[in-house]
């Protein structure tokens, strides 16, 4: 198994999440992350999907994506070429004495601390899915109270934009 | 100044717009405005049947018959979800339909309201495409958009859902001249270099077929096809969703492959060095166990549907496009690969096949003493009736020997629940195809167990003045569910004794439908009765075959077994290598 991003152009309609998540579920396909926000078109949305297959499951992923009317565009990104971003929040318990070693932890990750109280500290970080894991292994010894993650957004490096490049359709001709 | 009309009105003039001539449906609350203006349209015949499942097998029905997209009508709640049996029946099998279903007022989506159905939601993974339309302004665009992708591509069901408020509210009407949706574009041109590839490798095989599927028959391809098969004299098999695709009076064609197909066909695509898969997708009912379908064979595979190619086997030359101009465009290659001077020898292979079609024709076991056999009555129909007519099937025994035993030499004769295997079909399938064949004889061969889930239908056909004929071949039981408890149960009949040969009394529902009811039980009387039913225009007839209930259906290749270990009849494993 390998992982795969794709960068997914929708017509932003209603139901489109809906008939994308339908579509992993009914052909078994696993998501690992899915993220979908606006665009610089208001018309379109994007999507940026992590799977976790083979590649040719992935080809039918591509393809049965394709198949949805909504679906304008599918480009994988290729993890070299592009920047992979996930925003995490958590929640660390914190008392006088741990707080400063949190606080340094913050920094060396270059992480915020959005929220004090007497004894827990928030965390925002962003960055890659391996730099939050390390930055939440630091963390965990002091005690995770809660954590929430995104999923993981992808933009391709250079000066072309998505719709400049070739997309990963499928027509095998 | 532009007309005001109402949503429904606006609704009515788009199906107008869109060419259709024929809605299958039932009225109800939600769908109630657009019943009043549909009164009026001299274009749209609506036919009131008794259940919605009904209405989408007539308008499959109506669609595989005539090659139009099909349309039918169903209220909010569930009357939508009626419907869900007929669209994942359309879904499966590829045919274009348009679902009307109206929703209560948007105002109430979410609140539980009286016969509210999340219809989109739930249809969403057994359509291609589906509307939720809260805004009368936005009717005629999705009525058109449902049209076009329903009837392009890879055919398939649409549903258009529409809020009651929208269409009671005041709107204009524009109908769009020009669709442009941006995340659809089906190919159908295929591409040259893939197709001069095919050639060449099908004049190189040794060993090729022809492995023809439903999408020959949607594409208007059967007379490419004949061509192709002249130019070339590769061995043609028809998947289950083909039969008529190519005729079966052609000495070409070895028949159907798959679970019940000929022995020939099986073999055929076992052995072969290359298949030419054509508008086909490699069902499991055709492939049986995939690791070893065809081990020796190159793939070409030819779909208008790009996820169908490599989605089961490996394409070793893909080719995306409309099987007619696929096959137009080979034709060409092939003939330019002839000039060239290169030209097959697949002499030893019709050796081999000819071998195969002389040894283990199709056939089956005679009835015991005094009882009739399903597959004489069956053959019989065939013979009688002819290829002109148009049959549909339930689901079952009955089908298998229908696509067996019935010869078909043109294309949208054969009419069947081929991918979900929707037992009920037939009735209202022949129902919808009478509807736009008027001049066809349509007949429904239909098992007791298929024939009891939707006969309510006859008295559509009555009402409405469609006369269908129907075989109903009745051995009493859910035969094809015996046949496997039979063969994989110890013969162990847990739950397949309708006890149908007493109850119902057939002749009595016939007649109480406004039909003609014949009853015949032994072989003597079986071509009479055929020719008597062959005989009535004026009314729908059912003629009912008491059959003998261990009848079986043979050749059968096990499900989740190899091709290889087809059997001929029961304990009967053709012996391959004969000659060795």
């Amino acid at each position: 198994m390998s992982r795969h991003t794709l960068s997914v152009l929708v017509e932003n309609t209603p139901g489109v999440l809906a008939r994308v998540s339908s579509l992993f579920s009914r052909r078994g396909f696993n998501i690992d992350s899915l993220a979908v926000g606006p665009t610089e078109s208001s018309e379109v949305s994007r999507m940026t999907i992590v799977v976790n297959v083979e590649d040719l499951p992935l080809e039918q992923v591509t393809k049965q994506l394709n198949k949805l009317v909504n679906v304008i565009k599918i480009v994988e990104l290729d993890p070299a070429m592009a920047v992979e971003r996930e925003l995490m929040l958590v929640k660390v318990r914190a008392d006088i004495e741990t707080r400063s070693h949190i606080l340094e932890t913050v920094q060396l990750f270059r992480a915020k601390v959005v929220d004090v109280s007497s004894d827990a500290v928030t965390i925002e970080a962003t960055g890659s899915v391996d730099k939050l894991e390390a930055l939440l292994r630091v963390l965990e010894p002091f005690g995770v109270k809660e954590l929430v993650q995104s999923g993981m957004v992808a933009i391709g490096r250079g000066a072309r934009s998505i719709s400049d490049r070739s997309p990963r359709t499928v027509d095998p001709t | 100044m532009t007309e005001q009309l109402t949503g429904a009105q606006s609704l009515i003039r788009s199906l107008e717009f869109a060419g259709v001539d024929t809605v299958f449906g039932i009225p109800g609350g939600a769908v109630l405005p657009a019943y009043d203006p549909l009164m009026d349209s001299a274009q749209v015949r609506h036919i009131l049947v008794r259940h919605e499942q009904a209405a989408g097998h007539a308008a499959e029905g109506y669609a595989t018959a005539t090659g139009k997209v099909g349309v039918c009508m169903a209220t909010s709640g569930p009357g939508a979800t009626n419907l869900v049996t007929p669209l994942a029946d359309a879904y499966m099998d590829s045919v274009p339909l348009v679902a009307i279903t109206g929703q209560v007022p948007s105002y109430y989506i979410g609140t539980d309201a009286f016969q509210e159905a999340d219809i989109r939601g739930i249809t969403m993974p057994i359509t291609k495409h589906s509307f939720l339309v809260t805004d009368p302004a936005d009717i005629p665009r999705a009525v058109a958009e449902a049209f076009h992708i329903a009837g392009t591509g890879r055919p398939g069901p649409v549903l258009v859902d529409v809020t009651k408020d929208a269409l009671q509210a005041q709107t204009t009407f524009n109908w769009p001249e020009v669709l442009d949706l941006a995340g659809y574009h089906p190919v159908t041109k295929p591409h040259s270099k893939q197709v001069r590839e095919a050639a060449a490798m099908i004049v190189a095989a040794r060993q090729p077929v022809l492995y023809v599927g439903g999408g020959v028959i949607k594409a208007g391809a059967h007379r490419e096809l004949l061509e192709l098969a002249a130019l070339t004299g590769i061995p043609v098999v028809t998947t289950l969703m083909a039969r008529g695709a190519f005729p079966d009076s052609h000495p070409q064609h070895l028949g159907m492959p798959g679970m019940h197909g000929t022995v020939a066909a099986v073999a055929a695509l076992q052995k072969s060095d290359l298949l030419i898969a054509l508008g086909s997708r490699f069902d499991d009912r055709v492939t049986g166990q995939i690791d070893s379908f065809a081990p020796y064979a190159q793939i070409i595979h030819a779909d208008i549907d790009p996820a169908e190619i490599g989605k089961l086997r490996h394409a070793d030359v893909p080719i995306v496009g409309d099987a007619r101009e696929v096959i137009a465009e080979l034709v060409l290659a092939i003939k330019a690969e002839h000039e060239a001077g290169h030209h097959g020898d697949i002499g030893g292979w019709w050796k081999q096949l000819e071998d195969w079609l002389e040894v283990y024709p199709l056939g089956y076991a005679p009835a015991p003493d005094g009882e009739l056999s399903p597959q004489y009555a069956i053959e019989r129909l065939g013979a009688i009736a002819g290829p002109e007519a148009i049959y549909t099937a339930g689901v079952g025994q009955h089908q298998m020997w229908a696509s067996q035993f019935i010869k078909y030499e043109n294309p949208r004769t054969w009419l069947n629940s081929g991918g979900a295997g929707t037992m009920g079909y037939a009735i209202p399938a022949a129902m919808g195809a009478k509807v736009g064949r008027p001049d066809a004889t349509v007949w429904a061969i239909d098992g007791d167990g298929c024939f009891q889930m939707t006969n309510q239908e006859l008295a559509t056909c009555s009402v409405n003045d469609i006369p269908i004929k129907v075989a109903l071949i009745n051995n009493g039981t859910l035969g094809m569910v015996r046949q496997w408890q039979t063969l994989f149960y110890n013969e162990r009949y847990s739950e397949t004794d309708l006890g149908s040969k007493n109850i119902p009394d057939f002749m009595k529902l016939a007649d109480a439908y406004g039909c003609e009811g014949i009853r015949v039980t032994s072989p003597d009387e079986v071509d009479s009765a055929i020719e008597k039913a062959m005989s009535i225009n004026d009314k729908s007839v059912v003629v009912e075959f008491v059959v003998h209930q261990d009848a079986m259906v043979w050749p059968m290749v096990a499900a989740g077994t190899s091709n290889d270990d087809i059997l001929a009849a029961r304990d009967a494993a053709p012996l391959w290598d004969r000659e060795d």
